[in-house]
């Protein structure tokens, strides 16, 4: 417990840092712009990826635990539809990213503290954390959305695309579906848990990154605990938002 | 001028530093020389701030710096320039990018000013055709080179050198550090080197400071150091044979 709280005292400390006045805009400027690309647009494939395959699976799923005369089949469309919404484009694509964005920020980070280049930076009198975790925090928390609203369109599209040519259901009877008892308030609400997942995986695994001590080892193992406690702080802040938002 | 007062350092109960006192002065090439562990980086890395000291006092010429904030330190921190044991170059930048990022972040020069800053900085290193290469395609004393460039950039008052020879050749070495001594020279800076190389010692010596466990155990010039009764430095300093003919052959002209 003792130890936890030491761990979350620093962690805190370091949002401080990183929240600190920034020494020159226009190279915080720059270097948010590289972020954007290497966090951002190098993960719209993955998740693009991930989310047709996760929109025609769970078509797929839902018809085949559907296959009733007393549900309508434009419910498949609609399950594809809010699943995808709710829950895996928002939940399941940060879990991608806890693995994919944040072991490379904890192993980015942890390599340039066991090389010096930190204390070069402290050296120099720049602020080290808010010079490295600033804009990476920045980028993801402006970027993350824009991947969950392009993982939405791309599943439903799976599903789409899957479905009919599965025989499960006709592309007429999917696109009602999708269009049914639709809730704007859903895509807020998985906008918004989006936004908490960035600020996690983003500041937890630069944190790892960050008080690494010792060499190449300790990085690997940073990189690995970035990525398992980004994803529990994410699974359990999945449950409490989902509580506060939607009861 | 750094002065530093009476300073104490431990980590984990062990004590690292034991009230080390010691001056470095302006314009000469202060050397901290000892056995590995004996403290002295951990005395490099006080003087500039990466660790807190237990107790003590580290001064820049008028400044207190142990007792300044982070963003007091900064305005210090400026007129630092410091060379690690690895180079920490940024990897992700190009050897151009690497010596303007100080400039970059804390001079309004234009473009085209900085430019001209960064060949004149690897220029005086002896490093061209470079501009492009990223430090992974550099040789260990290019690396060294570019980051003593990356140092000098913004025209630094004070030099630290963390074993600026360690992993080059003999010949290498020399260059470094004559490299060093002449900067230090021509723009008066306060340079302060670590190092367990004795052609080092003997080469660029003008005050060298011994450590050992943690204690300051000797004090004084290049040429005093081949006539010092001090037994642990004569222990360090003439390990080999070649350095013990060299001390009796220079006490032979005294005896006689």
């Amino acid at each position: 417990m003792l130890k936890f709280l030491s761990q979350f005292g620093r962690y805190v400390l370091l949002l401080k840092k990183v929240f600190s006045r920034p020494e020159k805009a226009s190279v915080y400027y720059r270097q948010t712009m590289h972020e954007f690309v290497y966090l951002g647009i190098n993960s719209i494939g993955i998740i693009a990826i991930i989310s047709f395959f996760m929109g025609a699976v769970i078509t797929l799923q839902t018809a085949y635990n559907t296959e009733n005369p007393i549900y309508p089949t434009y419910l498949i469309g609609l399950g594809c539809r809010d699943s995808m919404i709710l829950e895996f484009s928002s939940t399941i694509s940060a879990l991608i990213l806890a693995g994919k964005v944040g072991s490379s920020i904890a192993s980015e980070i942890g390599t340039m503290r066991v090389t010096e280049q930190i204390d070069a930076l402290e050296i120099m009198g720049v602020n080290s954390a808010s010079y490295l975790i600033l804009p990476k925090l920045t980028a993801t928390l402006i970027f993350n959305p824009f991947l969950t609203l392009i993982s939405i369109v791309v599943g439903i599209l799976g599903g789409w695309i899957i479905g009919p040519l599965a025989g499960v259901i006709t592309s007429e009877d999917f696109i009602y579906g999708i269009q049914y008892a639709f809730i704007p308030y859903y895509i807020t609400y998985s906008l918004i848990k989006t936004v908490v997942f960035a600020f996690i995986i983003t500041s937890v695994s630069a944190f790892q990154g960050y008080y690494v001590e010792g060499g190449s080892l300790e990085v690997g193992r940073a990189s690995t605990k970035a990525v398992v406690h980004s994803s529990l702080i994410i699974l359990l802040f999945n449950v409490i938002l989902t509580q506060l938002l939607l009861s | 001028m750094i002065k530093v007062f009476n300073i104490f350092k431990s980590f984990n109960d062990k004590m690292v530093l034991d009230d080390v006192s010691v001056s470095f002065e302006p314009g000469k090439t202060n050397l901290i020389i000892g056995r590995s562990g004996s403290g002295k980086t951990v005395l490099l890395k006080c003087i500039v701030g990466l660790h807190e000291i237990d107790r003590g006092e580290i001064w820049y010429d008028n400044i207190r710096f142990d007792q300044l904030d982070f963003t007091a330190r900064k305005e210090i921190r400026k007129e630092i320039g410091m060379l690690f044991q690895g180079s920490a170059l940024f990897d992700s930048l190009t050897v151009e990018q690497n010596v303007m990022f100080p400039l970059n972040m804390f001079s309004e020069k234009s473009l085209e000013e900085k430019i001209e800053r960064v060949n004149f900085c690897l220029k005086r290193v002896n490093i061209t055709n470079a501009n492009r290469l990223f430090p992974a395609e550099l040789s260990g004393g290019m690396k060294k080179r570019v980051a003593i460039a990356r140092a000098i950039s913004l025209n630094p008052r004070y030099l630290f050198c963390d074993e600026p020879n360690s992993g080059l050749d003999p010949l290498t070495a020399i260059l470094i550090d004559e490299l060093i001594k002449e900067l230090t020279e021509e723009f008066s800076m306060t340079t302060i080197v670590n190092t367990h190389d004795m052609n080092s010692v003997m080469e660029i010596g003008e005050k060298i400071i011994f450590i050992s466990d943690g204690i300051k155990c000797w004090e004084g010039s290049n040429n005093e150091i081949l006539y010092t009764d001090c037994e642990l430095l004569n222990d360090f300093v003439f390990a080999n044979a070649l350095a013990r003919q060299l001390k009796s052959s220079a006490e032979k002209p005294a005896n006689h």
